[in-house]
């Protein structure tokens, strides 16, 4: 995939896919139940920073800022950092099928979430408690996993399947439990996923957290190079593979909790879209991030899109991004593998 | 002048039986040092023990400068260019937070050059022979400067050119005062590059001496179980010697 390189130089398709981004973002903010011209989106934009005058409407202006932008907001930086988390852990892991859902963390946080929801009235309590049970099941998987050396990415991912596991089951445990006329459907709408109560107060938190680890991500690009060399050969160049492995998984697993505790589970972003990008870029980490991170930003925005205005009622995001992306996911790898390219 | 001295060394995981044991030899610059011993026989172990993997359980080594490893040839499961496999040489010169700048890969393409690879710098890595592969994953070890090269079976995989093109090249790096260290199942490859063999019997018992001294019938019969004769013929004035087994 490399050999494009000459081609299609990076910096042109970097450009480009900034600018996707942009315009599928003003897109999203026109487009919905209560259709906004996409000229007076932008001069509501433009006007909420330089005040100015003009010919909307205040139900126009609190429609855009008040509902869209925080929401098209959080789907650009949940589908970036998501997607961003799934080229990172495919890198560490040497493997085309993990995804930010493999480690657990999800599981952990969807449970949290579900918790918060059956424990407390209102929402309030999702965001934290998301957070740290995605962050109890991370410490979990890792300790299950250290302690041998060699099959130490193995015994990792069998971790992260029985701790998600356990989550899975005590998150049923709390359906189970809830109040079905109030607290049920407030647990299951949330588990499958949707970005409908995404508000500044509740971006607030997410976003710092995603746009910080995603950098840290972004910043140690050329190391998930060397550490998808492997264990011995990585250690051989010198690195700190341990360290180096704990780092990529503290930034991914704060990524995961944080989207999670946003809008709850969105499955396959992070797996399908990777594959996206390395078509388009090969597999050098240090492009593959970024366009990861701007084709997931898009591609949650335009999912999101659909989510809100297919139907008059939502439809939750999860659903729409799993219906999706098993089919893209196998066509991906199909095609990638009839090319004659590597997995990765 | 050395840069690597192993003194007495020993390893052994965490109370495990001797992998090996009072262990020394020395490989000075412009020095070539070839490790043979059967399979199992804790060869690799010793690789790693040398470029600081494995901290050893006794002894002491002294090592003069980095290290660079080339591993034995391994499946490619990511699509790199060559260019971006030798520039990850680099990374013991840079943060965490780094990526290869312009004089990494100015580097990474003198070290292409010096192996005569320039021309498949864009090249996907896992596209290249095995040969080539090999040649790449010693343009990243050089790119990592370092004044030993370690070699794990540099020429098993190798077909007869290649293994001739191989060996070739390390005698070439050892003019520019390499200090090269190789683990190798064939003695003909030991005879035919190295100033000195190791010869590793069994944990604790060992030679090491000048290629001539200890390469003899007699110690690699020992060594392998299996009858091996030594030959040596002249061809175009110029004399050669061949070690192969005796298959019975």
């Amino acid at each position: 995939m490399t050999e494009r390189r000459a081609v299609f130089p990076f910096s042109l398709l970097a450009g480009l896919l900034v600018a996707l981004t942009g315009a599928v973002a003003l897109f999203s903010l026109a487009v919905g139940r209560f259709p906004v011209p996409v000229e007076r989106v932008a001069w509501i934009l433009f006007s909420a920073l330089i005040p100015a005058e003009g010919s909307w409407n205040v139900q126009e202006t609190s429609v855009v800022l008040l509902i869209r932008l925080p929401r098209v907001l959080g789907s650009l930086i949940a589908g970036g950092g998501l997607a961003m988390a799934g080229a990172a852990l495919q890198g560490v892991f040497r493997n085309p099928l993990v995804g930010p859902q493999i480690i657990g963390v999800s599981s952990g946080a969807g449970f949290g979430g579900a918790l918060a929801i059956l424990l407390f009235d209102g929402l309030f309590a999702v965001i934290p408690l998301a957070f740290v049970f995605g962050l109890l099941a991370m410490i979990a998987v890792w300790s299950l996993g250290s302690g041998d050396r060699e099959e130490s990415l193995l015994s990792l991912v069998l971790g992260g399947v029985v701790i998600s596991a356990f989550f899975t089951a005590l998150t049923s445990l709390g359906q189970y439990v809830a109040d079905p006329y109030n607290k049920l459907p407030a647990i299951v709408m949330w588990l499958m996923g949707s970005f409908a109560s995404s508000s500044w107060d509740r971006l607030v938190f997410a976003v710092p957290v995603i746009c910080c680890s995603g950098t840290l991500l972004y910043l140690v690009r050329f190391r998930i190079n060397v550490l998808s060399l492997g264990q011995e050969e990585a250690e051989a160049l010198g690195i700190d593979v341990a360290r180096n492995r704990w780092f990529v998984l503290v930034c991914t697993t704060l990524i995961t909790a944080a989207t999670v505790a946003l809008a709850g589970i969105v499955g396959w972003v992070g797996l399908v879209v990777p594959h996206m990008a390395r078509m388009l870029v090969g597999s050098d980490h240090r492009k593959l991030l970024p366009v990861s991170a701007l084709l997931g930003a898009t591609y949650l925005t335009l999912m999101d899109d659909v989510a809100r205005s297919l139907t008059a009622a939502e439809i939750p995001i999860g659903i729409l991004t799993a219906l999706a992306g098993a089919p893209l996911f196998a066509f991906l790898l199909k095609k990638r593998r009839r090319e004659g390219g590597a997995w990765m | 002048m050395d840069v690597i001295d192993m003194e007495n060394g020993g390893f052994r995981y965490n109370g495990g039986g001797w992998i090996f044991r009072s262990l020394s030899f020395t490989v000075g610059e412009g020095e070539i040092l070839s490790i043979l011993g059967p399979n199992g026989k804790g060869k690799t172990t010793l690789l790693k023990a040398i470029q600081g993997m494995l901290r050893l359980s006794e002894g002491s080594i002294a090592r003069g400068g980095n290290v660079g490893y080339v591993p034995q040839i391994a499946a490619a499961s990511f699509g790199y260019s060559v260019l971006d496999m030798v520039v990850m040489g680099r990374s013991r010169h840079l943060g965490l937070f780094t990526p290869p700048g312009k004089r990494d890969f100015a580097v990474a393409h003198r070290c292409l050059e010096r192996l005569g690879l320039d021309s498949l710098a864009d090249r996907p890595f896992r596209t290249l022979s095995g040969g080539e592969r090999q040649m790449t994953l010693i343009a990243r070890a050089l790119a990592s400067e370092c004044r030993c090269l370690v070699l794990d079976e540099p020429a098993s995989a190798l077909d007869f050119g290649n293994q001739n093109a191989m060996l070739r090249t390390l005698r070439s790096l050892r003019e520019d005062g390499m200090a090269v260290i190789m683990s190798t199942h064939m003695p003909h490859h030991a005879h035919v590059v190295s100033d000195r063999a190791l010869l590793m019997f069994s944990s604790e018992e060992h030679v090491c001496g000048k290629c001539d001294e200890v390469l003899v019938d007699e110690n690699l019969r020992r060594l392998y179980g299996a009858d091996v004769r030594r030959i040596s013929f002249s061809s175009g004035g110029r004399g050669y010697s061949a070690v192969v087994p005796l298959f019975s």
